[in-house]
């Protein structure tokens, strides 16, 4: 039995949903990138959003944890509504994975540096205790013979397997993927959504932009198809790539399936 | 021309009885460097602070840091040098002027902080630009960490700003040392002034400032050994 990835302390039985958002628009000026978006993310659920380029999803997951700020409406997650305040982001940002297209693994730390600096810095766990999670969670990606090195030394895959360790070592309550294989070559496409199923199917709650339908088709619980900042389809992953309803959605899939 | 040279002047005496025209010139090359670092450390804690400032999202930090940058690098140096040594004194409250006026060494304190000043202003833009030059998700990347903007600015962006300006701070600390010889029209006994009492002392004027550009060269070639070596020190491991 391999240990789990997910090692999160479970909190009380949370009353609503994990991620609630509810009307959320945002504006870039004059521009509009989200109109009115309304979903939520259960506990263990696993939502993949998808949409063609320019249509808001990577928007949409970054005003979970108020990367991007919006201007309207409210995204609660947790019982914590992110756009108040008196919530102390920094705080909820920690209890929030994220996941990013290109890695961005801190490039002048090592690998074992990069997993335990937020722990320190933000959980305050000592540095021996964050280095033992740290290593956990790198031997679980398969990587722990790498801590010394940096991440220019790596492939894409391992950086972003690394980055998905560096995430979990935070203990998340939710996972944030933002096109985590987008910027891979495509041979190492497979072993990033490896670790990403394992977590799935440990009961972690995610919300993962991409275009895998492949991983949607084995994990998800729900996909969101958004495009124009609209959410056009919120479905189940049977209902969505058995008779999805939106016109728009069938010819996006018709698209990115035909290949 | 007739020109009489005399390469033993530097062992003899100088008319100030305080030693030999070279201890003149080490006496002047001291205070350079010393004036020098001073002011670098003003430049550089200011400069990253006023640079920092120009990065935030915040338009009171960002006004206050380009007013700063602007206000400071257009203004010559000599001209900042004679507001700061004959013009503050009179515009202060009596009091401060005149303690000002009667602090011993007064032209060094006010060499080192004009300079440092001035200098912080140039290292601000270079701040700002190494941070910009950084990949907009790596600030993104430590606050989704939970990390607060302070911490990453300290953790994450500042460290791998300073290294990419690792070679223009260089230059400007280059600067910083050869405009120190501005301070000679304070007063300042720094290793220009040296170099030129020297020369109105023995009228060996070939002698005195072939010294003094032996001197800075020097000094200088130091500073880029040092540099270089910092520089290969601070390198990431995998990155070219």
């Amino acid at each position: 039995m391999r240990a789990p990835l997910n090692t999160s302390s479970a909190p009380a039985e949370p009353t609503g949903p994990m991620i609630a958002m509810t009307n959320v628009s945002k504006w870039y000026g004059d521009f509009k990138v989200l109109t009115n978006c309304t979903t939520s993310v259960n506990k263990g659920e696993v939502v993949v959003v998808c949409g063609p380029s320019g249509s808001g999803k990577s928007t949409l997951i970054k005003c979970v944890n108020a990367l991007e700020p919006f201007q309207e409406g409210q995204v609660v997650v947790d019982g914590t509504p992110v756009r108040d305040k008196r919530t102390n982001l920094p705080k909820l940002r920690a209890r929030v994975g994220m996941v990013f297209q290109h890695f961005e693994l801190f490039p002048h730390l090592s690998i074992a540096e990069n997993l335990t600096l937020a722990q320190v810095m933000v959980l305050g766990r000592d540095r021996g205790a964050a280095l033992d999670s740290g290593m956990t969670l790198l031997d679980r990606v398969g990587l722990s013979a790498h801590a010394k090195k940096f991440p220019g030394q790596l492939s894409g895959g391992q950086q972003q397997r690394v980055a998905i360790a560096r995430a979990l070592a935070m203990n998340p309550i939710v996972m944030l993927f933002d096109e985590p294989t987008s910027a891979l070559d495509p041979e190492m496409v497979g072993e990033v959504l490896d670790v990403m199923v394992q977590l799935a199917r440990e009961g972690m709650t995610m919300m993962c932009v991409t275009h895998e339908m492949g991983f949607a088709r084995k994990v998800a619980n729900r996909v969101i198809f958004m495009d124009k900042g609209e959410i056009v389809e919120d479905a189940t992953k049977d209902d969505f790539f058995g008779h999805a309803r939106s016109e728009r959605a069938q010819n996006f899939l018709s698209k990115i399936l035909q290949h | 021309m007739n020109y009489n040279w005399n390469w033993g002047i530097f062992f003899e005496a100088s008319p100030e009885g305080t030693g030999t025209y070279a201890d003149m010139l080490l006496s002047g090359l001291t205070w350079t460097i010393v004036t020098a670092l001073c002011s670098w450390v003003i430049a550089f804690l200011l400069g990253s602070l006023v640079g920092v400032m120009r990065t935030l999202p915040n338009r009171a930090a960002n006004a206050v840091g380009t007013t700063y940058v602007e206000l400071f690098r257009n203004i010559p140096l000599l001209v900042q040098m004679f507001l700061w040594y004959f013009v503050l004194p009179e515009v202060l409250p009596e009091q401060w002027g005149s303690w000002l006026k009667q602090l011993p060494n007064a032209p060094f304190y006010t060499a080192v902080v004009c300079l440092g000043f001035f200098t912080a202003s140039r290292v601000a833009e270079q701040v700002r630009a190494g941070i910009q030059s950084l990949p907009r998700g790596q600030k993104m990347a430590g606050t989704a960490l939970g990390l607060t903007v302070g911490q990453t600015y300290r953790h994450v962006l500042l460290p791998n700003a300073y290294r990419i300006i690792l070679p223009p701070l260089t230059s400007e600390f280059l600067n910083n040392l050869k405009n120190t010889s501005v301070a000679l029209t304070i007063g300042l006994l720094e290793l220009t002034a040296r170099a030129r009492a020297m020369q109105e002392f023995s009228f060996q004027v070939f002698e005195a400032f072939t010294a003094a550009t032996i001197l800075y060269v020097i000094i200088n070639v130091v500073v880029i050994f040092i540099s270089s070596w910092i520089e290969r020190r601070v390198a990431i491991p995998g990155s070219r």
